[in-house]
């Protein structure tokens, strides 16, 4: 407090306290912050949007927190429990169910209905689905992940084929003589064991509903699901499909690159990371397509993936938090953030965009896209998805027949849904009039 | 075993009739009681009545979702496969890597400690870099090493003719990986414990047993080991609790898998509790596993109170 002793002690208190307030009403009048949490890569690349909206909307800030995605998920529940929880939220879609149990999150309707940007008709209706939970929109879409399939163009020819294969039985065909051609150590195709993601595909592709009764009982016996769990057991009977888990494959695209195996299933992220990974002479040995089906006519179905932004009822500022995820889901926002990120757009249109119509790699998931299924929208449902895995890792292993396995798995998801069962039970006593005992 | 009481039998005379509550005794010990009460006995009573309940995600929604569920969280863990398999691991990972990683500890221990070896200091460090190193690190390095295709270890066996081996992709050889993994990155610790127990085996007594006649062999069965005694049990109990709480090596290395082959008991409780929010029953097998672990301790305490070397351990 040396640097201005000329003046007297009274003075100073007086022209200190006036600074002071002059700050405070800074501080209140001119900005009000809209905080937002976003995850990885995601979390560091949206800064650069945020200058525009703060100009378009002068004394409203934007704060971004990255959070890392592995500690994603609890923070949000630690948050959410501690009362901590921001004004928006990047959130991924398989976790809206759970944040909706929670009534964490605000519904979005009556802003969509008076949005001229936010427009159902503007995305993806399989992704736009996984927001809608009991017939009311939690989220917006911000990003698509799906899954379609990753291949070796150079062995896929070698073996005969020159396109890419369609259906289940043209696939299954084109695998077996990859397997053939190839040495002992090459296989046709990888499925890494204990990951639910493949046999709950090619269920949905069946036509099969996963969970029977709104939800309450696990549906695993029926006969869509019990075929295509059989089709994909088969893929390692047949020895198309190495026997290993995600702690055998070190490094997937170097073992993609020496020929381990000629396919894989895989989301939009693959995309990025064959290119910065593989040597520049092996750019036109891979492409993508998307999943084989059932229907000749059109592709198998795949899993509606991605991240969705979401408005926190506990926001004090929910107006403006909407005004900031309007903003974010516009389309020149949307572009501008595919080429930072290479995250593919939720939005139809931006699909029109030259980088993503030109690129051979992305056509395959603008298809896809077209066909996407969602998993059911429930809290337990990632606890179910990991004991289909658990469970067709024991059958792949020969540990368990089909019928064990598949028996099993219905008992052990009827038991994690007896919770649910019993707050449907409440909930229907209570709609009912009776007083809860 | 701890006794106390220690101050109360003299306290009468020194106190000079002051009541017993106002011993100044209490007032040095107040801050430690009340960090542990707080710290320790608040969350430890809280997680038991946790245990009573079927805490999960809907109960943090509203706590009229939650339901107080007394030892049904019990009986479903005892009828829970998954629970005996992981116990089944635990005890596995238990009695083969404790001995292995006690017998490894006391072989270095020995060999740093011999009169030949120079550069002790030096091989003591090397011996315990492992214990230090982080263990993610470790991880990460020892899946390469256990590669089934480009693995260090397969090229080694390869070379003395042996078959690939499916480290940690074929269920069978999943323990047995982790185990080697763990007793390398463990030992160390335990030699170092070692080590200064030997530093205090008296030379004389090997003096009087080679004048005696005893070889190497005959001086380390009947004065070495027996003088170790109680270095034993302290090093026994401590590596049985911490092996009893195996998670972080099947969670670097292998996620419980292949087929729930390196599931520990730890390992289930942190997927229960905090991947998929059932806090009541994670509770239920924090307790399982803490019975476990004291009358572990108990036992081996009790076996060693009565045991033959109690005199020299004294």
């Amino acid at each position: 407090m040396t640097s201005i002793p000329l003046l007297p002690a009274r003075l100073r208190v007086v022209l200190s306290l006036l600074l002071l307030a002059a700050a405070c009403s800074r501080e209140r009048g001119a900005s009000t912050v809209v905080e937002f949490w976003a995850m990885g890569r995601e979390g560091e690349m949206v800064q650069e949007l945020v200058p525009e909206f703060e100009r378009r909307l002068p004394g409203v800030r934007v704060r971004v927190q990255q959070v890392p995605w592995s500690a994603a998920h609890e923070k949000l529940l630690t948050a959410y429990v501690g009362k901590a929880m921001p004004d928006v939220i990047q959130v991924g879609n398989t976790w809206l169910p759970e944040l909706v149990a929670l009534g964490a999150l605000a519904r979005l309707d009556a802003w969509m209905a008076a949005s001229s940007v936010v427009r159902p008709e503007a995305y993806f209706a399989g992704i736009l689905d996984t927001n809608v939970i009991d017939g009311g929109t939690y989220g917006v879409p911000w990003y698509v992940d799906t899954r379609v399939i990753f291949y070796r163009t150079d062995v896929l020819r070698a073996a005969g084929q020159t396109t890419p294969p369609t259906t289940w039985d043209g696939w299954l065909e084109a695998m077996r003589r990859i397997r053939e051609r190839g040495a002992p150590d090459r296989y046709a195709i990888l499925l890494p064991l204990a990951e639910w993601e493949m046999p709950v595909i090619l269920a949905l592709e069946r036509g099969a509903g996963l969970l029977r009764d709104q939800d309450r009982y696990g549906d695993f016996q029926s006969p869509p699901f019990r075929e295509a769990f059989r089709f994909y057991l088969d893929l390692f009977a047949r020895d198309l499909a190495p026997r290993a888990g995600v702690a055998q494959i070190v490094n997937l695209y170097q073992d993609f690159a020496s020929g381990f195996f000629a396919l894989f299933v895989s989301g939009p992220w693959s995309i990025g990371e064959l290119e910065r990974r593989l040597p520049a002479a092996m750019a036109e040995r891979w492409s993508t397509a998307p999943m084989p089906g059932l229907d000749p006519a059109r592709p198998g179905v795949s899993l509606a993936g991605g991240a969705s932004l979401a408005v926190l009822e506990s926001s004090p500022r929910r107006d403006l938090a909407w005004r900031w995820l309007e903003y974010l889901s516009e389309p020149a926002q949307q572009a501008a953030f595919y080429r930072s990120t290479g995250d593919l757009p939720a939005r139809v249109g931006v699909w029109e965009e030259p980088s993503l119509r030109e690129s051979p790699s992305a056509r395959a998931f603008a298809r896809q896209l077209r066909y996407l299924r969602s998993p059911p929208k429930i809290p337990e449902w990632e606890r179910i998805a990991s004991k289909i895995g658990e469970h067709a890792e024991a059958a792949i292993r020969a540990r368990a027949t089909v019928d064990e396995a598949l028996g099993a798995l219905d008992r052990d998801v009827d038991a994690i849904l007896a919770k649910r069962r019993w707050l449907m039970a409440r909930e229907h006593r209570e709609a009912a009039g009776g007083p809860s005992e | 075993m701890t006794r106390p009481g220690g101050w109360r039998d003299g306290a009468g005379a020194s106190l000079g009739g002051r009541p017993r509550w106002m011993n100044p005794a209490y007032g040095f010990v107040m801050p430690a009681l009340l960090a542990i009460a707080v710290f320790f006995f608040v969350p430890a009573l809280a997680s038991v009545l946790l245990s009573l309940t079927d805490f999960d995600i809907y109960a943090i929604a509203s706590r009229a979702n939650l339901r107080l569920t007394w030892h049904e969280n019990y009986a479903r863990l005892l009828g829970d496969p998954l629970f005996w398999l992981a116990l089944r691991n635990t005890l596995y990972f238990v009695v083969v890597a404790g001995p292995l990683s006690i017998a490894a500890s006391l072989a270095a221990a020995l060999l740093v400690s011999a009169r030949l070896v120079r550069w002790k200091g030096l091989f003591r460090t090397v011996l315990f870099l492992p214990v230090v190193t982080t263990l993610v690190a470790v991880g990460v390095v020892w899946r390469y090493a256990y590669h089934p295709r480009i693995g260090l270890l397969n090229h080694a066996l390869g070379a003395l003719g042996v078959g690939p081996v499916d480290w940690l992709g074929d269920p069978a050889w999943a323990m047995p990986a982790i185990i080697l993994m763990a007793v390398w990155k463990g030992f160390g610790f335990n030699m170092v414990i070692f080590i200064a127990g030997l530093q205090n085996v008296p030379e004389r007594l090997y003096e009087a047993a080679s004048i005696d006649g005893a070889g190497t062999v005959a001086q380390l069965r009947h004065v070495t080991l027996p003088l170790l005694a109680p270095t034993f049990l302290f090093v026994a109990v401590m590596t049985a609790i911490g092996y009893f709480q195996l998670f972080a090596e099947p969670y670097v290395m292998t996620q419980g898998g292949p087929a729930h082959a390196t599931l520990s008991i730890v390992l289930l409780m942190y997927g229960e509790g905090f991947r998929w929010w059932n806090m009541g029953y994670a509770a239920a097998l924090a307790f399982v596993l803490f019975a476990l672990i004291l009358a572990l301790t108990l036992v081996t305490l009790r076996l060693r109170a009565r045991g033959p070397s109690r005199e020299l351990a004294t």
